[in-house]
């Protein structure tokens, strides 16, 4: 039964600089797989500087989960475990050595085998790690049995790539990650899907319930479809997968070896040629971007530019992440910026007259547009923010690190990305995806 | 504008930390981003952030006020003629009216601002762009005729005990202008009810012809004279006596419609409020036992401040309700007593301060009930899924 919901709230901020449907490929120099992209991991190393490793080699373990391990995506030498302040890791980088080198984990059919069986492969595979529950936003816990998996098959974030492009081709495999998928949980596997959406490989997947949401950003982000769905409560679990993810748990299956390709989208508005890269997890954008971006003070995302990582130009896409950003730097004064009518700003106020020219797109930088304040204006959050949820209150019991309020206020539906946009219309300059990311940690801590 | 950048650039060190004007620090802060928008990026989560900021919106705001300034200036001199049988043209009318209401301007801006720089700079913070409002607000609903050091006073109470003492700019409990109103009202009654204080002069009386009485359209109401309430055309237009800026329907309507389109403004609070009057009115249509209670609701409306307080003063953002569903039933209330309070009320014959004050109190409960009941909407779905 596919069932249609329609989200009137939300918003899409239209960026210049979208990435054009060229597909390129591209070898890294390096790869690097960042323990820092991962919430609620304890990274304990497994490898050291000079080691040998093949695709799927296990990288680093979880303290807490020993058999949650993190594989290396390409055969070759550990070249540099990179440590910062008290010896945090941040990267391990490896070294390719071009023979492409696999651990062969053994292909097998997914709806042939049990629930404990592919549990097991997914583990020793380290593609375990592929999988996230909510709430917290941490890799799945393999010992819990999740009420759902959902998996959002189209992205509405600014710049997003387009999965239908993405996916192309590859129904095969991402079906065979479905059926593994399936067999993980004891409620649906839900894939949902956007109004646009167009791709066979998404519309004919079998074993999985179909949903179609229509509406502005963030209605492609897996924590509003599942609120609509089947909403989050106090001790649920739910887990959710990106669509590339799965098929490179189908290609596992498929092929018995981790194949870590992925597709990346290049965009933003300083970027000369956008584009999709074909390339392996953890690559160095080095190669994608060198020539390619604009001179001057530029900034490079994993990810979408409202919740990405800043990264160098020389660094590594983020663990989850299939889009790199690169968008001019703000740090210029504009003189009586506050009171120009503003022809060439982004803003969902209807103060600048911007408003009046929908389809405009617009090169956004990264000024903060004014100084932080305490909270004004309310109402703003709730016009961006699909949920049945008061915004605002959230936000000030997660300050106010009072636990059993922001349960109480649904604080287990929510991730960062989900408020990303109140906190880009925020009048005040708060950061609220920093001060739920906070409360959501505190909450996790405490019921743990 | 280079040069003016290099030279504030220059002068920077002098009023950080150590430097020799250091107690001036968020003096000059204050200026800097009033002149150049900060050249700080975003550090954490969301890497772009929208164009709008705390000035622009108060500036919005402001802006949706000219209107009802630019008539409030114009009518103080029109009134202050036609007290003294004078009809000397548009030029002296304007010219008395910016000599009469400028002064108040200036004062209340020069003691608030005052106030909110020194609690800027004793607390380290950035100097908050919300007294740009009050400051406004606060000469729009004075009697044009009030001496000026009481508004220094009042505006001076308001932000230090109105806005400071609760933690500044976004946690203050009643609404700045209305309390620097409220101050004078219960402090010195005699300079601000009364038939003579409205127009300007008249309080010493010099030259006023016979039969000018100064009472404002409510003085005539609550006194019973009926007869003497304006035309609807000058209750419209304004051509009354009243508080500065509360005269014009036209302008102020004009003002809401710039705090609507822009959505600063709650359009839920400004409908809510207009509903609450009217169905006041319709009530007391129902069961008049005296002439006023017999006045039309667009009569009600249109008499005193009470489309100016709907307007601009219940939906300022931080005192009023801050759930949606919370703004229509605070909107509504506020509404609602502002007309009766003005009906049952013989000493003072404004309730819309009063009515805006006492919702401002309440706004916190409305919205704990509707917080509540999504809490408990949340609960019930919880206990449910449990259960099935």
């Amino acid at each position: 039964m596919s069932k249609t919901f329609t989200l009137s709230k939300g918003l899409d901020i239209r960026l210049k600089g979208e990435a054009e449907k060229v597909l390129r490929e591209v070898t890294a120099l390096h790869y690097a797989v960042k323990p820092t992209d991962l919430t609620g991991v304890f990274p304990r190393l497994l490898v050291k500087e000079g080691d040998a490793v093949l695709a799927g080699t296990p990288l680093f373990q979880d303290k807490h989960h020993e058999n949650i391990c993190f594989p290396s995506p390409v055969s070759g030498t550990v070249a540099e475990i990179k440590r910062g302040d008290k010896r945090a890791l941040l990267e391990i980088r490896i070294e390719p050595d071009g023979k492409n080198g696999q651990i062969n984990f053994g292909a097998s059919d997914p709806s042939k085998l049990t629930k404990a069986e592919i549990t097991d492969k997914l583990l020793k595979s380290g593609l375990w790690s592929l999988i996230r529950q909510r709430p917290y936003g941490i890799i799945a816990n393999p010992e819990h049995t999740p009420k759902a998996i959902h998996i959002s098959a189209f992205d509405t974030a600014p710049l997003a790539p387009d999965l239908d492009f993405v996916v192309n081709g590859k129904g095969d495999l991402f079906q065979t990650g479905l059926d593994a998928l399936a067999k993980l949980t004891g409620g649906k596997l839900h894939l949902n899907i956007g109004s646009t959406t167009s791709a066979k490989e998404f519309l004919n997947s079998r074993n999985v319930e179909i949903n179609t949401f229509k509406g502005a950003h963030p209605a492609g982000n897996v924590g509003i479809q599942i609120h609509h769905l089947d909403p989050i409560n106090k001790g649920d679990v739910v887990w959710f997968a990106g669509v590339q993810d799965i098929i490179t748990i189908g290609h596992l299956f498929k092929e018995g070896v981790y194949n870590p390709e992925i597709i990346v989208a290049l965009a933003g508005s300083s970027v000369i040629k956008t584009g999709y890269y074909k390339t392996r997890r953890g690559a160095c954008i080095y190669k994608m971007v060198e020539g390619n971006v604009r001179d001057g003070n530029q900034r490079y995302i994993s990810g979408n530019v409202l919740t990405g990582k800043q990264i160098r130009h020389d660094s590594f896409i983020g663990y989850y992440d299939s889009l790199i950003t690169a968008i001019p730097e703000g740090n210029y004064h504009e003189f009586l910026g506050w009171a120009l009518p503003g022809l060439n700003k982004l803003s969902f106020s209807r103060s600048f007259f911007t408003w009046m020219m929908p389809g405009k797109k617009y090169e956004a930088d990264t000024n903060l547009h004014g100084g932080e304040r305490a909270f004004v204006m309310t109402g703003q959050f709730e016009k961006v923010f699909p949920m049945n949820i008061y915004p605002m209150q959230l936000i000030k019991a997660a300050i106010a690190e009072d636990i059993e309020r922001m349960e109480k206020l649904g604080i287990y539906e929510v991730e960062p990305e989900d408020l990303a946009l109140c906190e880009f219309i925020d009048t005040s300059k708060t950061e609220i995806q920093t001060i739920i990311r906070n409360g959501l940690e505190l909450v996790r801590k405490e019921m743990s | 504008m280079k040069a003016l950048r290099n030279y504030l650039d220059r002068i920077k060190p002098q009023f950080e930390k150590g430097g020799r004007f250091e107690k001036l620090q968020s003096t000059f802060d204050a200026f800097e981003t009033f002149l150049f928008v900060p050249d700080k990026t975003t550090h954490a989560g969301s890497h772009i952030r929208d164009a709008i900021d705390l000035k622009r919106t108060m500036s919005m705001v402001i802006l949706a006020m000219v209107p009802a300034l630019l008539f409030g200036i114009w009518n103080t001199g029109y009134q202050h003629y036609l007290s003294i049988g004078q009809e000397p043209g548009f030029g002296p009318i304007v010219g008395y009216g910016l000599l009469k209401v400028l002064p108040i301007i200036v004062v209340s801006y020069a003691a608030g601002l005052g106030v909110e720089f020194i609690f800027a700079q004793y607390r380290g913070h950035e100097v908050n762009e919300g007294y740009l409002v009050s400051g406004m607000l606060i000469p729009l609903v004075m009697p044009v005729d009030i001496p000026l050091w009481m508004v220094a006073v009042a505006s001076i109470f308001a932000v230090t005990i109105g806005k400071e003492t609760f933690g500044g700019t976004g946690m203050n409990i009643f609404n700045p202008a209305l309390l620097a109103r409220a101050f004078i009202f219960f402090a010195y009654p005699a300079k601000i009810t009364g038939d003579t204080i409205w127009t300007g002069g008249l309080t010493k009386g010099e030259g006023v012809i016979d039969g000018f009485s100064g009472a404002t359209p409510l003085g005539n109401a609550a006194a019973g004279a009926m007869d003497k309430i304006p035309s609807m055309y000058d209750l419209f237009f304004g051509f009354i006596p009243g508080s500065i800026g509360e005269t014009s329907k036209i302008a102020i309507i004009l003002g809401a419609i710039i705090l609507i389109v822009t959505g600063i403004g709650s359009w839920r609070i400004i409908l809510a409020g207009l509903l609450g009057g009217i169905s006041m009115t319709l009530i007391f249509n129902a069961f008049a036992v005296n002439d006023y209670m017999t006045l039309s609701p667009l009569t009600q409306i249109m008499m005193g401040s009470f489309l100016f307080g709907m307007v601009f003063m219940a939906t300022d953002p931080v005192t009023a309700a801050q759930t949606n569903r919370g703004k229509w039933i605070y909107g509504f209330l506020a509404g609602f007593f502002a007309i009766m309070i003005r009906v049952f009320n013989p000493a003072y014959p404004e309730g819309t301060m009063l009515a805006i004050l006492l919702m401002n109190a309440f706004a916190p409960l409305i919205d704990h009930y509707v917080v509540e009941a999504n809490i408990s909407k949340r609960l019930k779905r919880a206990v449910t899924a449990v259960k099935s």
